[in-house]
């Protein structure tokens, strides 16, 4: 088995083991309902992993999308409910302030991780500002649309397979996407064949920050409504998501597909222990616990492969 | 050469044309009024020693680099007609080139890695095309080559990423390649597979493609190239058609630098003392020896010398007594601590040897410094002063003060005379000459012939192993330059 | 050959003209304590001079925990791009519960609670090493995967009780010796410590010359793994100190209480003038920047300016040094 089916196979096994795990202590979750509400919020999770995946494939890290997120759904659950136009230009500058960081970023060559904890106080500070207490409510259609019970499968699953398949179109299929990934693994090759590495990262962000407001908007369509604070541990959880859906922190390597199931298998990780009926200290603790696991066997198997 | 007109007749034809090209780096002339012409058809074997100026010439052609002084004209146009980059007239005009690194992006398939260099692809079907594209080409070089074009690169042995990558300069694109350069591109092929590729370079040059062919396979040159361009020292020193060349001149023409033969004299007075080293890949030194290592650069000296220091030292202790010692030659990756001062960069080897426990001994510290500026000659008036202050020859003797500092019995040194000036070059000498007659190993890799001949034995690698083992008054440019270059014919 | 080693004779010299004038022009450090002066006095101006002192001693103590997390931090971003501790909020939170749940309020047991804080800090910094070394993973995510553990750890020992301090502890926190708190001269010392480590003793070079150039540390000598390992023990000893007293200030362990400092240890060591790409570090800049930190949150108080401003401010600044500490090609 070489590395490549490895990356692809090692989250798919852990989530598949895990899931029937589950089904076996408590049958009752393989239901329309139960599915729906072992993966709910999956949804949000799974985007803002994307996100940190399209800054990780450009071999950066981003430590602001926690923050950024949560700037996001308060700005969908004050601005986009209440004057709609003015909700949707505030996201839609802020994906460009994405963009122009990564820019910035490759032009000034900084290092992400400052530059992103610099950010991370900005949007952060941006999110108080804007819903000081918790508060605020969802746009009508979002709420709808995220509370939508389509016949044989519910949204929590459907969700997540249409943003894998899609950003496996974008990213792993588009020759865009190629290029993307050229500059995470070898940006000298990419800016020698005549191409702009600057624009390349500067669109990298671009997507991350997309991804970021569209996580945010998820969010509120779950919850319904927001706080400043709704989303800080999507920073840690989306790295932890990129890395065990078999991507790495240098050379490109990502996988988006790879990247939902770790996202899936994340949360999964932290509703597992309350079907093992343990005390659900231990959430946050499972999820560090399978990460370890998952980077203790990828390496296991890549020694291996040396050896051979 | 002489100065050629660009506008005259016969030169309109030529892909590519430099007219008294120079290019300077700092104070390095790394190229010296060359003027050369590449026509349709032609194959050119370009053959030189290290730092003759050949991947910089290279680079010249291929737009990569600017000339100081002098013109590149492609096709007919000059550069400076046109407001492109010399990079984009030369990709627009099917230049393509294949480097001596890999260049290839690892995490992306064969066929992805098609789609980087060819710019101007269609979107729709793009796999479709780009699979067809690269098997083709595969398969007219290569054929039997039995790589699957959907494998990520990461996952293909060395010598199926240089296919890929032979295969990808090429293949055919919107503009078809009229130019191919090739950098060592058998140096990680097995004969069978090589030959492919020389039959396939004789095929296109027949069809009007025009190939620059750099290898230290001089049998591979005899074979394919329908010229040579020999360099040395920045120039170009013959070039003139196959029929001219024997392998015996060929190597002639590379060597006979103008060098002072080290005085034998200096050489005999020391006594060699017991074998105290010796690794599993052949390489042994006695106590007192200066041992070289030769041979064209990056044909694993450097690798053979970073394995044999680091199975030497641990990470996790740090002995009272130091064993061996490293000159690093590429100062900024291996060497220099560039927040510095000149003192603390000097000290970094030797802090426990001359401190206590914990803190560092500072005076004693000022007093090593002080010693080794007057002993090598480092040129500052406070060894305080940052490190990046000082020229890049003070910077090495700063790196040979750190190493010679301690009471190492073994100094490994990797090629430490890269753009050192030749003053400083004499001094170095003689200090390594002192210090092996007071008990001294040093294990010298160089890319320089007239440095390696210093030392009372060599060892030359090529592809990785040790091809040659010359002792005393067989250490001269030629035996080195013969076990350099792969005098047998190279395909079977 | 020979090109390449003109180019990096040309950029070395370039390089030093450069430092040459950030020496002469710039004292990072210094900027951080100019800049936390210049907040206090704007506080002064609003409250007309009232409660000089009371700020002071308040900002001096809250400065302290941010100081001793950061100096942490500060040791390990020295060792270069890629080292990051982000384990440090949750090993403060779990050395706090621990020690507290251990001493169980009795003032008697302050000694083992202080023993135990030491040893939670070691276990978890050798966690964080372990799977450094033997995972071969970065050490974002070593850290970060550690801190999940961690964090349930803390949550699990702690269930959900807020243990009181011993009432010797609770004083101590609180008190102060000559108008300076006890935590700062805890903090101060600390500092002082880390200072000699890093400017004068011998494993202050390395892990500089770590931090500068691992390949040639290594071909120097350097016992690199040793000191890596050293330098991430140290870093969450002092987190777990810092937990220690940051929970005995405010009267109890909460489950929340580290969450800010993960972004304030960074944040202190960039405005506190340490190189962000590793090799240099700045002692005294740490503690210029917690006073920063703490001084700008109450001047915008004074001035009616909530938490948002506050916080994009910070961004702000760290955003500008970072912009302009660095040049093009400068790192990597």
């Amino acid at each position: 088995m070489n590395r490549e089916s490895l990356r692809i196979l090692l989250p798919v096994v852990s989530l598949a083991v895990l899931l029937g795990a589950v089904f076996y202590l408590q049958p009752r979750a393989m239901s329309y309902f139960g599915l729906n509400l072992l993966f709910n919020l999956a949804i949000p999770v799974a985007l803002a992993t994307v996100a940190q995946m399209m800054v990780i494939m450009v071999n950066d890290i981003d430590l602001s999308i926690g923050t950024f997120v949560s700037f996001c759904a308060c700005v969908t659950a004050t601005f986009v409910n209440e004057t709609p136009l003015l909700g949707y230009s505030i996201l839609a500058v802020s994906i460009v302030a994405y963009a122009a960081l990564g820019a910035l970023i490759h032009y000034r060559n900084l290092p992400a991780i400052v530059v992103t904890l610099g950010m991370s106080f900005v949007w952060g500070g941006l999110a108080v500002l804007i819903l000081p207490s918790p508060g605020g409510a969802s746009p009508q259609w979002l709420q709808s649309l995220m509370s939508v019970k389509p016949p044989l499968l519910p949204v929590a699953i459907i969700a997540p397979v249409v943003i894998g398949f899609l950003t496996h179109i974008l990213i792993m299929r588009s020759s865009f996407g190629v290029l993307l990934r050229g500059v995470g693994g070898n940006d000298r090759t990419v800016s020698r064949a005549g191409w702009s590495v600057l624009k390349l990262k500067a669109s990298a962000y671009g997507l991350a920050g997309l991804f970021g407001v569209l996580s945010g908007m998820a969010l509120i369509g779950l919850t319904t409504s927001a706080d400043a604070n709704i989303a800080l541990r999507y920073t840690l959880l989306s790295v932890a998501g990129v890395i065990l859906g078999g991507g790495e922190f240098t050379g490109g390597r990502i996988s988006p597909i790879g990247a939902v199931i770790g996202a899936l298998t994340l949360t999964l990780a932290a509703s597992f222990l309350s079907f093992l009926r343990l005390s659900p200290d231990w959430q946050i603790g499972s999820q560090g616990a399978i990460l370890i696991l998952v980077l203790a066997v990828r390496l296991v198997f890549s020694r291996k492969e040396q050896v051979a | 050469m002489n100065d050629i007109d660009l506008d005259s007749n016969e030169y309109q034809s030529a892909i590519v044309a430099l007219s008294n090209v120079s290019k300077h780096f700092g104070a390095l002339k790394a190229l010296n009024h060359i003027s050369i012409r590449i026509e349709p058809g032609e194959c050119i074997g370009l053959v030189g020693h290290n730092g003759a100026g050949k991947s910089t010439l290279v680079k010249i052609i291929n737009g990569r680099l600017k000339p100081t002084d002098g013109s590149a004209r492609y096709q007919g146009l000059i550069e400076k007609i046109s407001r492109k980059t010399n990079a984009e007239i030369a990709r627009k005009l099917g230049i393509r080139s294949v480097f001596q690194e890999l260049s290839l992006c690892a995490n992306l398939t064969v066929l992805e890695n098609l789609r980087i260099p060819y710019k101007e692809m269609s979107g729709r079907g793009w796999r479709k095309a780009a699979k067809t594209r690269v098997l083709n080409s595969l398969n007219s070089i290569f054929p039997g080559h039995g790589i699957n074009p959907l494998t990520t690169v990461s996952n293909l042995t060395i010598a199926e990423r240089q296919m890929v990558e032979i295969a990808i300069a090429f293949s055919e694109r919107d503009i078809p390649p009229s130019l191919v350069i090739l950098d060592e591109p058998t140096s990680s092929l097995d004969s069978a597979i090589a030959a492919q590729l020389l039959d396939h370079i004789k095929r296109f040059c027949k069809t009007g493609g025009a190939v620059i062919f750099i290898t230290h396979m001089l049998g591979e040159i005899f074979e394919v190239a329908s010229r040579i361009i020999v360099m040395k020292d920045g120039t170009i020193t013959e070039d003139d058609d196959l029929a001219f060349f024997t392998r015996q001149s060929l190597v002639d023409a590379m060597g006979h630098v103008v060098s002072q033969q080290p005085d034998q004299a200096q050489k005999q007075g020391r006594e060699l003392g017991d074998v105290i080293l010796r690794t599993p890949d052949g390489l042994s030194a006695r106590q007192n020896e200066i041992v070289g290592l030769a041979g064209l650069a990056g044909h694993g000296q450097a690798e053979a010398l970073a394995a044999f220091y680091i199975g030497k030292t641990s990470f996790w202790r740090a002995p009272k007594k130091i064993n061996v010692a490293f000159v690093a030659g590429d100062r900024t990756r291996d060497g220099v601590m560039p927040l510095w001062s000149i003192m603390n960069n000097l000290s970094l080897k030797t802090l426990t040897e001359f401190s206590g426990r914990f803190l560092v001994d500072r005076k004693r510290e000022a007093e090593l410094a002080l010693q080794w500026q007057n002993k090598i000659g480092i040129r500052t008036n406070d060894t305080n002063n940052p490190i990046l202050s000082l020229s890049g020859g003070n910077q090495q003797k700063v790196l040979f003060a750190k190493a010679l500092a301690s009471s190492a019995s073994i100094v490994v040194m990797d090629d430490p005379m890269r753009g050192v000036d030749v003053g400083t070059k004499k001094d170095v000498y003689e200090m390594i000459r002192q210090e092996a007659a007071n008990g001294r190993t040093f294990l010298w890799y160089s890319t320089e012939i007239d440095e390696v001949c210093e030392c009372d034995r060599v060892f030359v690698y090529r592809d990785g192993v040790i091809s040659a083992e010359l002792i005393g008054s067989e250490i001269t440019e030629e035996n080195i330059l013969k076990a350099s270059f792969e005098m047998q014919d190279s395909a079977a | 050959m020979k090109n390449h080693s003109a180019q990096n004779f040309s950029s070395a010299s370039n390089r030093s003209t450069e430092s040459i004038l950030k020496k002469t022009i710039s004292k990072p450090w210094l900027w951080a304590f100019i800049a936390a002066s210049l907040a206090f006095a704007a506080t002064m101006v609003i409250s007309g001079g009232q409660g000089g002192s009371s700020l002071f001693y308040t900002a001096m103590t809250f400065a302290s925990f941010a100081a001793i997390v950061g100096l942490g931090q500060m040791l390990v971003i020295t060792l270069g791009p890629g080292n990051v501790d982000l384990s440090i909020p949750a090993t403060m939170t779990l050395a706090a519960t621990v020690a507290l749940k251990v001493m169980a309020t009795e003032s008697g047991m302050v000694p083992i609670g202080i023993l135990v804080v030491l040893v939670v800090g070691a276990l978890c910094g050798l966690m964080n090493f372990g799977l450094i070394i033997l995972l071969r993973i970065p050490p974002i995510i070593a850290t970060l995967s550690a801190s999940f553990i961690f964090q349930s750890l803390a949550i699990w020992s702690n269930r959900g009780l807020r243990i009181k301090p011993p009432e010797i502890m609770g004083q101590f926190v609180t008190g102060g010796v000559l108008g300076i708190p006890n935590v700062a001269w805890i903090g101060i010392g600390i500092a002082a410590v880390v200072w000699v480590v890093m400017e004068r003793s011998i494993t202050g070079r390395w892990i500089s010359a770590i931090g500068q150039n691992l390949r040639a540390a290594k071909l120097s000598g350097v016992p690199v793994n040793r000191v890596r390992f050293g330098v991430y023990l140290t870093s969450a000893i002092l987190a777990s100190v810092s937990g220690f007293l940051l929970a005995n200030f405010s009267g109890g362990a909460a489950l929340n209480m580290g969450t800010e400092y993960m972004l304030m240890s960074i944040a202190v060591v960039v405005i506190g003038g340490s190189s962000i790409a590793g090799g240099n570090s700045n002692v005294p800049g740490i503690w210029g920047a917690a006073l920063f930190m703490f001084l700008l949150v109450s001047m915008l108080n004074s001035y009616g300016l909530g938490a948002g401003v506050r916080l994009m401010l910070t961004g702000l600044i760290i955003v500008v040094l970072v912009a302009l500490a660095s040049k093009p090609g400068d790192l990597r």
